[in-house]
C-alpha cells in the first residue's frame, strides 16, 4: 500500500537549481531606464509641491518612488517572461535569459513592493503611500495582467500607472492633492498613447511574434497613424493648457508651444508617410523626440522651481 | 557502509566558483539595502523628532 502511494507519486531528486545572477540581473529586472523617467517625474512633482522639501524626507521620497517603480517592473518581467522570450526586444531579459526564474523574480518584486510601500507610508504619509501601492497595482494587475494580452486600449488605460509618479511625489511633499498633480499626470497621460504606438509601428513584427494586441497589429498600421496624430492633438493642447489657465508660467508656456509644434509636425509627418523607409523613419523620429519632449517639458518645471528658489538668495 | 566515508569527501551540493561569487555578490546587495534602510529610518527620525510618530493620511 504504502508503495504503491509512492510510486505514484514520484519525488524529484534531481539537483535543486543554483543560482548563478548577480546584482546586475536584479538591477535589469527592476527596468532602469523606466525607473529613470519614473524618478525625474517625481522630482518634478515632489518640488512643484508646496512644503519645507527636507532634503532627507525628499531622497527618502523619491527613493521610495524609484524602488516601487522598479518593483512593479519586476513583477512585469515576472508575468510576461513568455512573451518576453518572443520579442527580440525583450528576448535578452533576464529571465528569457535563464538568469533568474520567475518566482524568484515574483519575490524580489513582491518584496520590494511592500517595503516600498511601508516605507513610504511609515516615514512621510500614507496617502503617497496608498497612492504608490494603487500604482504597482495598476500597473502590474490593471495593465499587465488584465489589459495588455487582451484588448488593444491596453497602453491607453495602463498608460495612468506610468502618469501616477508626479502624483504620488506631489502627495509625498505636501500631504494633500490638488490640480497641479493631475496635469501632470495629464500631460503623461496623453503622451503615453503616442510614444508607445510609434515604438509599436517599428516593432509591429515583434508584437504579431508574441500575439500582443497592440493598436498596429489589430487595427493596422493606417489606424494607429491616425490615432497617434489625434493623440497628439490631446497631448499638445493639454500640455499647453496649464499656462493659459495659469497654473505654470509663460517660460513653460512658450517652451511647451514649440515643443508641441515640433510634436505636432513628426505626428503629421508619421501620417502623411506611410511606405518604405521614410515611413519607418518617420516613426522612430517621433518615438525619439517623444522622450525629449517630455523630459523638456518636466525639466523647464524643475528649473523654474530651482531658478525661483535660488533667485531670492542671490538678490 | 557510509560511515566510513572519506574525510576529504565534500558533504552535499558543492557550488562552483560562479555560484559562490554571485552568491556572495547578492548577500552584499541585500546588506547594503538593510544598511540603507536603517540609515533611512534613523535619519528621518532624526529630522522629524517626535513627529515621526505623527503620520497623517
Amino acid at each position: 500500500m504504502i508503495l504503491s502511494v509512492l510510486d505514484h507519486h514520484t519525488i524529484d531528486l534531481s539537483a535543486p537549481r543554483i543560482s548563478e545572477a548577480g546584482v546586475a540581473d536584479y538591477i535589469a529586472l527592476l527596468k532602469p531606464r523606466v525607473m529613470s523617467l519614473v524618478v525625474f517625474t517625481a522630482m518634478v512633482g515632489y518640488f512643484l509641491a508646496p512644503g519645507d522639501h527636507h532634503p532627507v524626507l525628499a531622497i527618502t521620497s523619491i527613493l521610495c518612488i524609484a524602488v516601487g517603480g522598479g518593483a512593479s517592473g519586476a513583477l512585469n518581467m515576472w508575468y510576461e517572461a513568455d512573451i518576453d522570450a518572443l520579442m527580440s526586444r525583450t528576448a535578452n531579459r533576464p529571465i528569457p535569459r535563464g538568469r533568474i526564474t520567475r518566482p524568484e523574480a515574483l519575490t524580489f518584486g513582491l518584496v520590494l513592493a511592500f517595503f516600498s510601500v511601508m516605507t513610504l507610508g511609515i516615514l512621510v504619509n500614507w496617502l503617497a503611500g496608498a497612492l504608490l501601492a494603487f500604482t504597482i497595482f495598476f500597473y502590474v494587475v490593471i495593465y499587465t495582467i488584465a489589459l495588455k494580452r487582451w484588448t488593444a486600449q491596453n497602453i491607453v488605460i495602463g498608460g495612468a500607472a506610468g502618469a501616477l509618479p508626479p502624483v504620488v511625489a506631489w502627495a509625498a511633499a505636501s500631504g494633500t492633492l490638488s490640480m497641479e498633480p493631475v496635469l501632470l499626470f495629464l500631460i503623461i497621460f496623453f503622451w503615453t498613447p503616442p510614444h508607445f504606438w510609434a515604438l509599436a509601428l517599428f516593432r509591429n513584427d515583434d508584437y504579431t511574434r508574441a500575439g500582443v494586441p497592440m493598436l498596429p497589429v489589430v487595427a493596422g498600421p493606417d489606424a494607429t497613424r491616425l490615432q497617434i496624430l489625434l493623440y497628439t492633438v490631446v497631448l499638445v493642447a493639454t500640455a499647453v493648457a496649464p499656462w493659459p489657465l495659469g497654473y505654470f508660467s509663460a517660460v513653460y508656456g512658450t517652451a511647451s508651444l514649440i515643443l508641441g509644434a515640433g510634436m505636432m509636425y513628426l505626428a503629421v509627418e508619421v501620417y502623411r508617410l506611410r511606405e518604405g523607409t521614410p515611413a519607418n523613419r518617420a516613426t522612430r523620429k517621433l518615438f525619439a523626440f517623444s522622450i525629449v519632449y517630455l523630459f523638456a517639458l518636466f525639466a523647464i518645471l524643475l528649473l523654474e522651481v530651482v531658478v525661483k528658489a535660488i533667485l531670492p538668495m542671490v538678490w | 557502509m557510509d560511515n566510513e566515508r572519506k574525510p576529504t569527501e565534500p558533504d552535499g551540493i558543492v557550488l562552483t566558483e560562479a555560484q559562490k561569487k554571485s552568491r556572495r555578490e547578492r548577500s552584499l546587495a541585500i546588506a547594503w539595502a538593510l544598511g540603507i534602510l536603517v540609515v533611512l529610518f534613523f535619519a528621518v527620525t532624526m529630522v522629524k523628532g517626535p513627529a515621526v510618530l505623527i503620520r497623517p493620511m
